[in-house]
């Protein structure tokens, strides 16, 4: 567990749970080589890169073992972005992630033994099987459940927000698109709406190069999804997503903005997802040679480890320490995640409402008393003779 | 106390709610300063102010999923759409995000969707339509249409305190047509349950929303040329249905005629048919009939608009049907 973290309060629910990292803005500045970080925060900063790849990778062994009983979605060569935004949010803040921002809710506090539990459908995972793979919320600790319609987070994190404002609350809201996203009507709704409103937001655009295995330019005419800030009439910054320090400070920078009440900031950040829309995608799609160049140029953890020991001043040692760490945690994880269950059947008919609470059993099931069963009858029934019937 | 009218009754329902709970607030196209197409939320602007009166752009996705962001926080919002037919533009919102959201994430979605609905009033294919059906379909909604004001107000407050999404069709050609005195106090008519709106004993009529009139019309001329008794159901909620009021006067009549303006096919009716055929097949002295509408796109000329629509004819001949089986 990352240094800074140990020993803050976060009650007794958080407590058990992996802490978030603080607020780059309570960091002391002094000491780090980076303005704004502390040097335990920019080791953080690796460890959740770190445990995001090696928590998807146990995923991977998990699901070839098939005990992933749904599909897989990897983040591979994706940390940096999710990991670098997320680490600029302050604690009490709240993000929306999508489906490869692992990295944004580890950092939000959600914990490896949740994801495996979740990926594994197991009766103690953060929705008791109901839903799959990351996709589980706590408002508690800052992030909210997506659902798989593309780009409709982006209204519901537009109505989050108008809530700090109408509250007068000191919050900001992080949502995240793909570039895929963006053509949606959704993203453009509620961007809008959060535009007019000001509220709180910052929305991300994640440009990954692909959806599913449709390329960008098959999915925009725009030069970049940056310019489309233009048009809703809020800034617009763009950086490198694999340059986890970069991605920190340009979210930084558009979370103070939304602090101050100057509202929406829309930022691209430019990654590469190295992996198909699932595991069972074989990318045939993408040109020969263009994954293992990024692979081999461009993988934001290979980068940022390279950083922090030739210009950040960090020891190899200490970084195999944190590699070390994050197996650790990720095997435990694992060991103790396979030793749950599976959710009890009846656990289904449970919570679609607040009233009713649940929903009785069909009467075809085995134990439930069903209205054919019982032959309720009239008396007298099957003794009436009709009259003869009119057309009906 | 004076009688007000149905539209009155809502927003009169509506201002109880915001005056007594902080959390709730109005979203929707032209509801502030214009005070809405029908003005149902004339005059709430001027209340509780730009915070809590809220003119959206032209997005049903947009401002459905954003109240959906706000109950998430512990607000009550209550969004309009301009006409009910645009909810088709927030089903997906609707039927992905909110309904589910309690089930898939334990998020609260306390909100109401409220329009106008319903034909009657030439409006044509797109601000005349009934869509109820596709959300009662849902899980995880709930979905009321209230016939009188009483009800109107009454259930108005009820979606608002309510827990979960509920659906809150108004009808439009109710709006100023019919008119009661409000019940003193804090009058609340509970989700879930139905009416009787006219007691019988030879046949059933189970109907809501505007053809309630319509049954209420077509019993008395029963009963004053045909010498027979007609009980009325108005079902007030449709999701959850009153499954046991429905029994019941199926059982008391045993001759049992479903009515509603929506389409027919894949309509309630089959729905209400289905779960008489389940629990009363026993009690039937003749086969559940429907009256509803064709299964067209609402036209707007009255000579077919008046065609495609049940009308109170149409019920009159029905009930004669079921009364020879």
């Amino acid at each position: 567990m990352p240094a800074a973290k140990r020993g803050e309060g976060r009650g007794e629910r958080g407590q058990r749970r992996r802490p978030a990292p603080a607020s780059i803005a309570a960091a002391p500045a002094v000491a780090s080589p980076v303005p704004g970080l502390s040097r335990e925060q920019l080791l953080d900063l690796y460890y959740w890169m770190r445990l995001t790849r090696t928590l998807e990778e146990r995923l991977v062994a998990l699901y070839r073992q098939t005990k992933v009983v749904g599909g897989l979605f990897r983040s591979l060569g994706q940390e940096a972005d999710s990991v670098g935004s997320a680490y600029a949010l302050e604690r009490r803040d709240i993000l929306s992630p999508l489906i490869r921002n692992l990295g944004s809710m580890l950092v939000k506090g959600a914990t490896p033994l949740e994801i495996l539990r979740q990926y594994m459908a197991k009766a103690d995972s953060p929705t008791r099987g109901r839903e799959l793979n990351i996709h589980f919320g706590d408002t508690d600790r800052g992030f909210i459940g997506q659902i798989s319609p593309l780009g409709d987070m982006v209204p519901v994190m537009a109505g989050v927000t108008l809530s700090f404002k109408m509250r007068r609350e000191d919050r900001v809201g992080l949502v995240y698109v793909g570039d895929g996203a963006t053509s949606t009507g959704a993203f453009h709704e509620g961007i809008n709406f959060a535009a007019v409103q000001r509220c709180p937001l910052v929305v991300i655009v994640e440009n990954n190069g692909y959806a599913y295995s449709t390329p960008t330019n098959r999915q925009t005419a725009a030069r970049q999804f940056v310019d489309k800030a233009l048009g809703y009439g809020v800034p617009g910054e763009s950086a490198d997503g694999n340059d986890v320090l970069a991605v920190c400070d340009v979210t930084k920078r558009a979370v103070d903005r939304a602090r101050r009440g100057q509202g929406v900031t829309l930022i691209e950040l430019t990654t590469y997802r190295r992996k198909g829309h699932a595991e069972h995608d074989n990318q045939s799609y993408v040109p020969p040679g263009e994954i293992e160049r990024w692979e081999r140029e461009n993988d934001p953890i290979t980068r940022y480890h390279d950083r922090l020991t030739s210009e950040l001043g960090f020891a190899a040692a200490e970084i195999d320490a944190t590699d070390d760490r994050v197996r650790r945690v990720v095997d435990e994880a694992t060991d103790e995640a396979e030793r749950s269950g599976a959710p009890e059947a009846l656990d289904a008919l449970v919570g679609v409402y607040a009233d009713p609470a649940v929903q009785p059993p069909l009467w075809f099931r085995e134990g439930a008393a069903g209205v054919v069963d019982v032959h309720e009858r009239p008396e007298g029934w099957g003794t009436y003779s009709a009259p003869a019937s009119d057309t009906v | 106390m004076p009688e007000i009218t149905y539209l009155e009754a809502i927003r009169e329902g509506l201002i109880e709610e915001m005056e007594r709970d902080v959390n709730v607030f109005c979203l929707g196209e032209d509801i502030g300063r214009y005070g809405g197409a029908f003005k149902v939320t004339d005059g709430l602007l001027d209340r509780f102010g730009e915070q809590r009166v809220i003119d959206s752009p032209i997005s049903e996705t947009g401002i459905v999923g954003a109240a959906a962001g706000a109950a998430h926080m512990g607000m009550r919002p209550v969004v309009e759409m301009q006409f009910i037919d645009f909810i088709a533009n927030a089903y997906d919102m609707l039927t992905n995000y909110v309904a589910t959201a309690r089930y898939r994430a334990f998020l609260p979605c306390p909100m109401v969707v409220r329009g106008p609905s319903g034909g009657y009033v030439r409006g044509g294919p797109f601000h005349s339509q009934n869509p109820e059906a596709g959300f009662v379909h849902t899980p995880g909604l709930k979905v009321v249409y209230p016939s009188t004001a009483q009800d109107a107000k009454g259930l108005i407050k009820a979606a608002i305190r309510d827990d979960d999404c509920v659906l809150f069709f108004e009808h439009k050609y109710l709006y100023r047509r019919v008119k009661a005195e409000m019940p003193a106090g804090d009058h609340v008519v509970p989700i879930g349950k139905a009416r009787i709106a006219r007691e019988g004993r030879d046949l059933s009529i189970i109907t809501y929303a505007a053809t309630v009139w319509k049954a209420l019309d077509a019993a008395e001329q029963i009963e004053r040329e045909d010498g027979l008794s007609v009980e009325v159901l108005d079902l007030r909620s449709l999701a959850p249905l009153d499954d046991d009021a429905i029994q019941e006067t199926v059982r008391k009549t045993n001759r049992v005629l479903i009515v509603h303006e929506d389409t027919r096919t894949g309509g309630l009716a089959g729905e209400i048919t289905a779960r008489i055929n389940e629990r009363s097949f026993a009690w039937l002295d003749a086969p559940v009939l429907r009256v509803t509408a064709h299964d067209v796109p609402l036209p707007y000329a009255p000579s077919l608009e008046d065609y495609v629509l049940p009308q109170t004819t149409d019920i009159v001949r029905a009930l004669r049907t079921l009364a020879a089986y």
